[in-house]
């Protein structure tokens, strides 16, 4: 599962990269958003995984049964997700107004503020 | 109440009132300004709280420390509150006059308290995840009073901008989902008894290199500074100020917390590629500003040639070189951003940032010319200005040579000490540019064209900071022995985690 995990994690900083890597400012925004979950997928790896294990107490313990799953990543993934999503949404207004006053796509041209 | 509650406490309120009082721009002018006065009371109650060596712990929900999520608030968090209410203050009398109707009306003082929650926020967390919280805060209401307005320059700054600040940040998750990953805890203190105790330091040496991609894109060390320059000219005079003093700073902040209590197992190559990265900022940063000639772009390449300055003081890792670092960020922060508010004043009277078309100001306005005069000379390192102190501790320790990197140390002090002359050179550029020389025409400086009660609002909070940088040149002694206060803490982390794990 780590394995599967790990190489699915690889593929999307790979795309992620690639996308960010383009001359589109649309394209660049869609490799952000994969970014954020390639870094969600990690974090949730990188945690520790186990299959078949719930990450709460149930409805008899009072304590984390010793197999259950350290709930902390996932709480960390969800903070992420909810972050992410706000960010995403202000980088898309962000793009649209900025597609409004250049009436440009490519980063190339954008260049205005450089010299 | 404590002051660490309150300094997060106030401008979260405040924000909160300007997004309730949204159809009042007066009431909105007003709040911003009191909430900063209000915060820069409680910080200086945070100070006289913790001048002592206190450090003070607030455990969110009363969990016990290594479980909830705990604000500290010990000397260098302290200081750098304070300095941070300081700017805010002056930021925001200034905007009374530079920042127009429309941005009032949709929502530029909540956007600025926002920010400043953000920046105390990342400055007394106890928390790694915790700091990642508050960093976003910061960058999202920065993203928002950078892009507020929405001319085409200010956009094109503004996706450079975001883009690689979101890419910074996805480090910074990456980073801290790692770290977990290998120690099984966020707490800033139990990763500091947890990394001294752990079985492979090479794997966390490699954490600590992601760590250091993060906060150096934000800290705009070199090779991560490119999105610096491209965008901090772009947005309102008011807005760049306040990014310039105390947004990078956020970053060297936080390369100062983790580099000083976490990552400290191998020294040699950590603080030793913070050393040569020091080098490469600041040389690069002041050969950028020389050849510039917009007056607010040649600023924004000397925020990176300074902050080189600053990891220098880490990389050094002596009492002396820290305690300069904690110095030269307070007296950055307050020269840096009166530089910046100087710039939009020749803006405001002459029309134009072109320093080819600036001119005549010395003749126009002698007491404007003071006032940028001393934090220009200040940051070219002229005695007796806070500029000179600050540099003299970090050249002193470079040169003392009880470093663990020897001849180096001595090779970067000397080039600090070029970097320096430099630096001189390029203010003595917009010296002799924009006041010095006969005003070429059609941009001839008018300050009666500004109104009497503008030009009160504008140079008054420039005289203050001035009159600040004067005070920390005229008493270095005072300023200096909190900075030595604050590296003694930093250097013995055993009382930061005693404090913080104590039940």
């Amino acid at each position: 599962m780590e394995l599967l995990l790990a190489i699915t994690i690889g593929v999307l900083y790979a795309a992620s990269f690639y996308l960010i890597l383009r001359r589109s400012v649309v394209r660049v925004v869609l490799g952000i958003a994969l970014l954020s979950q390639a870094v969600n997928l990690l974090i949730f790896t990188a945690g520790g995984l186990r299959e078949g294990a719930s990450a709460f107490i149930g409805p008899e313990q009072t304590a984390l049964a010793a197999t259950s799953v350290d709930p902390l990543p996932q709480a960390l993934v969800l903070t992420a997700i909810v972050i992410s999503f706000g960010v995403l949404a202000f980088t898309l207004a962000m793009v649209h107004r900025a597609d409004q006053s250049t009436g440009t796509d490519d980063i190339n041209e954008l260049k205005s503020t450089d010299t | 109440m404590d002051p660490v509650t309150l300094s997060l406490l106030v401008p979260l309120v405040t924000a909160v009132l300007c997004v309730l009082g949204w159809r009042s721009s007066g009431l909105q002018r007003f709040l911003g300004v009191a909430g900063m006065a209000v915060l820069l009371g409680v910080a200086l109650w945070l100070i006289a709280a913790t001048a002592g060596g206190e450090i003070l712990v607030v455990r969110f929900g009363n969990w016990p420390a290594p479980f909830g999520i705990v604000l500290v608030g010990d000397l260098t968090a302290a200081i750098m509150v304070l300095v941070s209410a300081i700017i805010g203050l002056a930021v925001a009398v200034y905007s009374l006059a530079d920042i127009d109707a429309g941005r009032t009306r949709y929502g530029y003082y909540a956007f600025l308290h926002f920010m400043m929650l953000g920046v105390c926020g990342a400055f007394l967390t106890g928390d790694m995840f915790n700091m990642f919280v508050w960093f976003e805060v910061m960058l999202i209401s920065s993203f928002v009073l950078m892009s507020l307005g929405g001319e085409r320059p200010q956009m094109e700054g503004a996706v450079k901008y975001v883009v690689l600040n979101l890419i910074s940040s996805s480090f910074f998750l990456a980073a801290c989902g790692i770290l977990y990953g290998q120690t099984g805890t966020l707490n800033m203190a139990d990763l500091a008894v947890r990394a001294r105790e752990y079985m492979q330091p090479e794997l966390l040496t490699l954490t600590a290199m992601l760590f250091l991609v993060a906060f150096g894109l934000k800290a705009a060390v070199f090779p991560l500074f490119f999105w610096l320059p491209a965008s901090y000219h772009t947005p309102p005079v008011a807005v760049s100020a306040v990014f310039a003093g105390l947004l990078t700073k956020v970053g060297v902040y936080a390369l100062v917390r983790v580099f000083t209590l976490i990552f400290t197992a191998d020294l040699v190559l950590t603080h030793g590629l913070l050393l040569a990265i020091a080098g490469l900022t600041m040389v690069t940063g002041v050969l950028g500003a020389v050849v510039q000639f917009d007056f607010r772009r040649l600023l924004s390449f000397h925020i990176v040639s300074q902050i080189g300055y600053m990891v220098l003081g880490l990389a050094l890792f002596t009492p002396l070189a820290l305690a300069g670092t904690v110095f030269y960020l307070f007296h950055h922060i307050v020269v840096k951003a009166n530089l910046f508010l100087a710039s939009g004043v020749a803006h405001r009277y002459s029309g134009t940032f072109d320093l080819k078309k600036l001119g005549g100001f010395y003749a126009a306005t002698p007491f404007f010319a003071l006032l940028f005069f001393i934090p220009a000379m200040s940051l070219g390192g002229i005695p007796p200005l806070s500029g000179f102190f600050a540099k003299f501790a970090i050249v002193k320790a470079g040169l003392a040579g009880d470093t663990m990197f020897g001849g180096w140390a001595v090779v970067l002090a000397v080039v600090a000490l070029a970097v320096g002359l430099l630096t001189l050179f390029s203010m003595t550029k917009i010296w002799a540019e924009a006041f010095w020389k006969r005003a070429p025409g059609g941009h001839a400086p008018h300050p009666d064209r500004v109104p009497w009660g503008d030009r009160v609002l504008l140079l008054g909070p420039i005289a203050a900071l001035a009159l600040l940088t004067l005070a920390i040149g005229f008493f270095p002694g005072f300023f200096f022995a909190f900075a030595e206060r604050a590296a003694a803490q930093l250097l013995e982390p055993q009382g930061y985690i005693n404090a913080v794990l104590a039940p």
